[in-house]
Formats: C-alpha cells, sequence, structure tokens
C-alpha cells in the first residue's frame, strides 16, 4: 500500500495490523516522553484546502511524536479562484522534498488526483462527501476496544448519507472487519443507487430506524449540515428528529451493550439528544482520543514500517 | 504542372454509387465515373469511402474571449482533420454572440481562415442570461444569415422565453436548439450522472430526468408554437422516448447525439479524471444502447460534437473545479464507424445523412450535405475506413489537450477533405490557404 486514499486501500489484515499498532501507539500516548524515533528525517506536510482543527490538529501530533518534521500549508478557499490549479499546488508543494502528504479538500477525489502528479506517500484526511478513511479506522479502534472483534457484529449508521464523507470509509471498512452493516436514512439523504451498491457490497439499508435499533451492537449517528434544513431534504428539524434522531426512547430500545459513536462535532437536540452523548456507552471522547494513535499508526505504516 | 483547383479522385467508394472517380473542378464535381484529364492532382482512393463533407451543428471554438484555448483559425484546422467542411459556432464565446456584429466577426474570421464554412449561432437571449431575447432577427439578416439559437451551456429554463423564441424564429425558418437541462435538478458544482457511481464517489449527481423534463416541455412548447425545436446533446433513454413519440406525432423536433455519448460510460469517471467531466455527463451503458439505436433508426437525426476545447490548466483542478467538456471534432467520424458502423448499426448513407445532410438541413446551409453529383459543390471526405489508429491527443490541430480518446484505439482514419474543390486535407495533412 502506497496510499490511503479510501478505506477500500486496506486489506482486512493491513487494517488489522493498523488497529493492533494503534493500540500500542496508543500506550505511548500514555508516557511522560511521548515520542518515538521511527520518522526522524521524514517531512511530512499537512495540505489543507478546507479548515478542520481538529483532523489537522491529530495529524501534526501525529507526525511530531513520530519525530518528523510536520509542516502545516493551508491552500483554503477554491483553488480556482486563486488561478492556481490544484497540479500547480501540489507540484510546488511536492518541490520541497516532502515525504508524505496529509490532504484535505472540499471536492471529492482531490487526494487521488494528487497521485497523479507527485510522488509523495498521500493520506487523504477528508476530501468532498467521499471519504476519510483514518476517521473510519478511529471509529473502529474504539468500537473495537468495547466490543472486541468487530467480525459479526451489527452496526447502524444513521443521518445524512448522502453529504457524508465518514459513511463512506465507515461502510467500507466495517464490511472489511466483517461486522454487519444497516445504512438508515430518509430516502432523501440515501446515496444514489444505493439498492445495486448494496446488494453488491452485502450491506443492508433502510428508512426505519426503530426497527432496527433492537438488534445493534453500535449506532454511529452523524451529524446533520445546517445547510440540508434549507435544501429540503427533510420538512423540519423536529420532523427529523422524531424519525432519525437518537432520542431518549431510543435509547431505550438500544440493548444495553450497545455502543454509541458521533464522529463530530454533534447537533446536540436534532440527531442526539444530550443525554446520549454523554451515556456511559458513549464513545464519543474516546474516538477523539484515538485520533492521534491511529493516525501515528497510519503514518508509521505508510511512510517508516515499509522496511520493517 | 498539376492544377490546385482540379482534382481526380480515384476509385472511391461512393455513398449509394459504388466505386467511381470524381473529378473535381473549379469548385465542383464537374465528373463522376470514368474521367482521366491531364494536369489533375490525382488522389488515389482506393479502398477509401466518400462521403459527403461533414456538417458539426454543435462546436466551440472560443474566439473571441479565450484564444488560449482555441481560436476560429486552429478549431478549423481541427475540423478539416475530422473531414468537416461546416461547422457550426456555439454563441457562449466572450463577449457573447448576440448581435449581427458578433455573428459577422466569427463568420468573417472563418471565411477569411478558408478551411472550413464556420456559421455562428446566434444566442437566444442577450448575454445568454435567460432573460430577454436576443437580437434574433438582426442576426438573421445579417452578413452572417444566422439560422440556429442557442443559449448552450445553459438552459433556456424559463418557459415564457423559449416559447416567446420558438414563436419568433418562425419569422425567418430559425431553429432554437436547446441545452436541456432543468437547472434546479442539476444543481451543485460537480457533474457526474446521478446513479449508483456518483453515491460511491461523493459526487453531486446529475439526474437524467433533469434533460428529459426539459425535452419533453419543449417539445409541448414546439407544438403549440408550430416552431421548430432542436435538442442539443441528448445523452438520456429518456429523452429519446419522448423523443420519437414526438416525432410520431408530427412533431418538428430534431436532434443531436455527440460522439462520446455515444462511446464514453460514466464509468470512466472512477479516477475522477475531469478529461470526461462533460455537460450533459456521460451516461450509463442502457442510455448508451438506447442513443445508438436512436440514431440507427433516425429518432435522433444527427451527430453532432460539442467539441469544447479547454486550456491545461482549466482542467487540471479538483474534478468538481474543473472546466466541462471534450475535444470532438477531429474523431468525430473514427467514434461513429467504430461505434456504429463497424458493428453493423449503421450504413454510411446514413452516416452521410446524420453527419452531413441532416445537419445542413437543420441549420439552413445551402451548399452543404449535398449529394456526390455532377454540378454539386465539391465538399466532400475520404475516409479509409478499416485502418485502426491509436489516438494521440499531443496530434491534435486543436489548441487543447482535453482528448477523451487519447490512448484509445478506433478504427477509421480521415483521408482528405475538399471546400469547394480545395483540398483542405491531403493525406491526412491540412492544408491552409
Ligand atoms: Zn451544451
Amino acid at each position: 500500500m502506497k496510499h490511503l486514499l479510501s478505506a477500500a486501500n486496506l486489506s482486512r489484515d493491513d487494517a488489522l495490523q493498523i488497529l493492533d499498532t494503534a493500540a500500542q501507539m496508543h500506550d505511548v500516548q500514555r508516557r511522560e516522553v511521548k515520542k518515538l524515533p521511527v520518522l526522524r528525517g521524514r517531512t511530512i506536510v499537512n495540505l489543507f484546502f478546507e479548515d478542520s482543527t481538529r483532523t489537522r490538529s491529530s495529524f501534526e501530533i501525529a507526525g511530531k511524536w513520530l519525530s518528523a518534521d510536520v509542516i502545516n500549508v493551508s491552500a483554503k478557499g477554491s483553488s480556482v479562484s486563486k488561478g492556481e490549479s490544484l497540479r500547480d499546488t501540489a507540484m510546488t508543494v511536492a518541490a520541497m522534498g516532502v515525504d508524505g502528504l496529509v490532504i484535505r479538500h472540499h471536492a471529492s477525489g482531490a487526494p487521488l488526483q494528487v497521485t497523479q502528479w507527485v510522488d509523495a506517500m498521500v493520506v487523504n484526511a477528508g476530501d468532498g462527501t467521499h471519504e476519510h478513511p483514518t476517521q473510519a479506522l478511529l471509529d473502529a479502534y474504539t468500537m473495537q476496544q468495547r466490543l472486541g472483534d468487530l467480525a459479526g457484529k451489527r452496526v447502524a449508521i444513521v443521518g445524512d448519507l448522502t453529504h457524508s464523507r465518514v459513511v463512506r470509509s465507515n461502510l467500507i471498512l466495517l464490511r472489511t472487519l466483517g461486522a454487519d452493516v444497516t445504512l438508515v436514512a430518509p430516502p432523501t439523504l440515501m446515496p444514489s443507487g444505493i439498492a445495486n451498491w448494496s446488494a453488491a457490497e452485502g450491506f443492508s439499508y433502510g428508512y426505519d430506524f426503530d426497527e432496527v435499533l433492537p438488534d445493534l451492537d453500535a449506532v454511529m449517528m452523524l451529524r446533520v449540515q445546517k445547510e440540508r434544513m434549507s435544501g429540503g431534504y427533510f420538512p423540519t428539524p423536529r420532523e427529523y428528529t422524531v424519525g432519525y434522531g437518537l432520542t431518549r426512547d431510543r435509547l431505550r430500545a438500544l440493548p444495553d451493550h450497545a455502543v454509541i459513536c458521533h464522529p463530530g462535532p454533534m447537533n446536540r437536540g436534532l440527531e442526539i439528544t444530550a443525554d446520549a452523548a454523554d451515556e456511559a456507552r458513549s464513545l464519543i471522547l474516546d474516538q477523539v482520543s484515538a485520533g492521534v494513535a491511529v493516525r501515528m499508526s497510519v503514518l508509521y505504516h505508510l511512510l517508516g514500517g515499509a522496511e520493517a | 504542372m498539376s492544377n490546385h483547383n482540379t482534382f481526380l479522385i480515384k476509385g472511391a467508394d461512393l455513398v449509394g454509387g459504388g466505386r467511381q472517380d470524381l473529378l473535381i473542378k473549379d469548385g465542383v464535381l464537374a465528373a463522376v465515373g470514368k474521367a482521366a484529364p491531364k494536369g489533375a492532382t490525382v488522389v488515389d482512393a482506393d479502398g477509401l469511402v466518400a462521403l459527403p463533407g461533414l456538417v458539426d451543428l454543435h462546436t466551440h471554438l472560443r474566439e473571441p474571449g479565450r484564444e488560449d484555448a482555441e481560436t476560429v483559425s486552429t478549431g478549423s484546422a481541427a475540423a478539416a482533420a475530422g473531414g468537416f467542411t461546416a461547422v457550426l459556432a456555439m454563441a457562449n464565446t466572450s463577449p457573447v454572440t448576440d448581435t449581427a456584429e458578433a455573428a459577422e466577426r466569427v463568420f468573417d474570421l472563418g471565411r477569411a481562415c478558408g478551411l472550413v464554412d464556420v456559421q455562428p449561432v446566434g444566442a437566444v437571449s442577450k448575454g445568454l442570461a435567460g432573460e430577454s431575447l436576443a437580437e434574433l432577427g438582426l442576426m438573421a439578416r445579417s452578413r452572417a444569415g444566422v439560422r440556429v439559437f442557442s443559449d448552450d451551456g445553459k438552459c433556456v429554463h424559463d418557459a415564457r422565453l423559449m416559447r416567446r423564441a420558438l414563436e419568433y424564429v418562425k419569422a425567418f425558418g430559425g431553429v432554437v436548439s436547446q441545452h436541456a437541462q432543468e437547472p434546479r435538478l442539476a444543481d451543485g458544482a460537480a457533474c457526474c450522472h446521478e446513479g449508483e457511481l456518483s453515491g460511491r464517489l461523493g459526487l453531486p449527481g446529475w439526474p437524467g430526468v433533469a434533460e428529459d423534463v426539459i425535452v419533453a416541455r419543449d417539445i409541448m412548447l414546439a407544438r403549440h408554437t408550430g416552431s421548430r425545436v432542436h435538442i442539443a446533446h441528448v445523452s438520456t433513454a429518456g429523452s429519446v422516448e419522448v423523443i420519437r413519440w414526438a416525432k410520431a406525432q408530427g412533431t418538428a423536433v430534431t436532434a443531436e447525439v455527440t460522439p462520446h455519448h455515444l462511446m464514453l460510460s460514466t464509468s470512466r469517471l472512477e479516477d475522477y479524471d475531469p478529461t470526461y467531466k462533460v455537460n450533459p455527463p456521460l451516461r450509463p451503458d442502457e442510455d448508451i444502447e438506447q442513443l445508438r439505436t436512436a440514431l440507427a433508426d433516425g429518432t435522433i437525426d444527427a451527430v453532432a460534437t460539442d467539441h469544447a476545447p479547454h486550456a491545461r490548466h482549466d482542467k487540471e483542478h479538483a474534478f468538481a473545479e474543473a472546466a466541462f467538456g471534450m475535444l470532438g471534432l477531429e474523431q468525430a467520424l473514427q467514434v461513429v464507424n467504430t461505434v456504429m458502423v463497424q458493428p453493423g448499426l449503421m450504413t454510411w448513407q446514413q452516416v452521410a445523412d446524420a453527419m452531413s445532410v441532416r445537419p445542413a438541413e437543420i441549420a439552413g446551409l445551402a451548399g452543404h450535405g449535398r449529394p456526390l453529383a455532377v454540378g454539386e459543390p465539391a465538399n466532400l471526405t475520404l475516409i479509409d475506413p478499416s485502418a485502426t489508429v491509436e489516438v494521440d491527443a499531443a496530434q491534435s490541430h486543436s489548441l487543447s489537450r482535453n482528448n477523451p480518446w487519447h490512448g484509445e484505439k478506433l478504427i477509421g482514419q480521415v483521408q482528405a477533405t475538399f471546400l469547394r474543390g480545395r483540398a483542405t486535407l491531403l493525406d491526412q495533412e491540412v492544408i491552409t490557404a
């Protein structure tokens, strides 16, 4: 594996190995001296075309704890409006002699396009409404910590599936790890062609949250973007919450052992009640803390682990 | 000494006429059959098919405004290389072709270049803004004699404006060519057919129905006004169904399909390669099959290229931000040969109809799309129908390189083109005046 552009780049063995290493990295995080020397002399550029403090800091810390030199480049705003093409920007950054590029872009597919122009290793840190593979890895990591092996576990992903980069990566990775996945959303927020897609990839989908709830081991709630509300995807926030929110009633219907995930930031009261977010079985803060460990593992495997 | 205006084309397969010699003299076909005049330049056409010169209803030449992507001159060379003798230049230039003066300027640039007749298309609305009619009548009365009007690149989505345009052009035998795409249904910056692939790729989908509903609406408007409507670049099975129905009712609708919509499916977008970003988007195989059937049975009248050159830097963006469009003039006939003629879906006579006769009729171009017969203007094209050619985008006459067939093996090679008796392409070489 040269790049991590999609969760589909990970075989089951790759994924398990990354999750194993992440557990070791997680231990390092608890030490007083957190540095590992494995990426000394390597340069990683966080090339962010879109703001995301959380993801950028997480990659930055991960790189630094592995002793790499990490540089943040903000290329915010449309490259078109600045007159520079994506190719120009990528080539300029690559010409500085970087080993790894961590790319966040507002357009789907941009990190993949960049791999055609530069030699550096590329990690997709979120592209448009396409994928966010390290988020899926950290979700899988936190779920696995609580539930054990994910093979055969039942996971529902609920919310704005069409516009979520998280759902595509999670769906692919969870299937790779053997979980049973169900996607739940109103039909207006279901990705197009879902019937063929679900048949081809072996997951299920539906419009009724309550129907799947009692059988779940994990539920992943997705953020609903405010602009979807004016976009006519559903009538009102109130109606959305009644149909697809993780409400108090639904919390009661969820099995006791089941865990709750949310990639954040949350709209408390819309897709998730405050109670649910703060419950003992909510993994939301664990997800954040696992982020650095998982990204250390990814950078290590892509940039340092090849020779090992 | 050979005479530059006298050519003897030896042993070509004439569409509908068998193997013949053609004598070109003083701009017309002087003899068809055996002829051996002294001093003529002899063109060995053994194994070649002779077609009336091709007419493209839908070309973007970019001049004025984007001469870094294409000029009338480079676009004309690409057209001649593809076997065309006339092209209709779309109005979405900068400034827009929405006045008589603008139309005459494009017309004159084409005549000065002399490789192909450049016939300007006039905008339907001022500045392509979709709000009020451009000076359709003045463009029609101008030296350019505009007959085709289109806001191409944009849909005339206001039903009342479309109705007025259809009514108004009846006065001078004009036709409105519609870029059928309901803008509210095709919302979003990216462009990918709405379906499983757009879902997986996370690209905003443009559903086929956004085209179908405008085609249906405009057909009803054409019927109501008793006018002619032409549907540009039909891309969906739904549109085909509606057009087929309308023709059965006797409605005056004509339609075109592009070479890329006949050959390339939406699966080309899997790597987010902006070369394949085009408007309307590439569609799935089911649509392609219906488009081929409709072209073969005459439901779709014409093949038009939608030749859309773009400077390299306008395509080297993230997919959602890259420019729409692909080149088309140079490979159009090869593509039609590859996907329609070779598989037995179309005869060469049908190709002549779809790429020359019908487009010339639709656009009202009197000197083009004529049979290859004595006394007719010598506008013709010779193609070797069996050569297999690997397309190399670097070899293009266009200023741009956004060629979707780069690296593709296509069947057929255009060998020569004649415009009013002058060779504009000979032995695959473009001959400037
Ligand atoms: Zn168009």
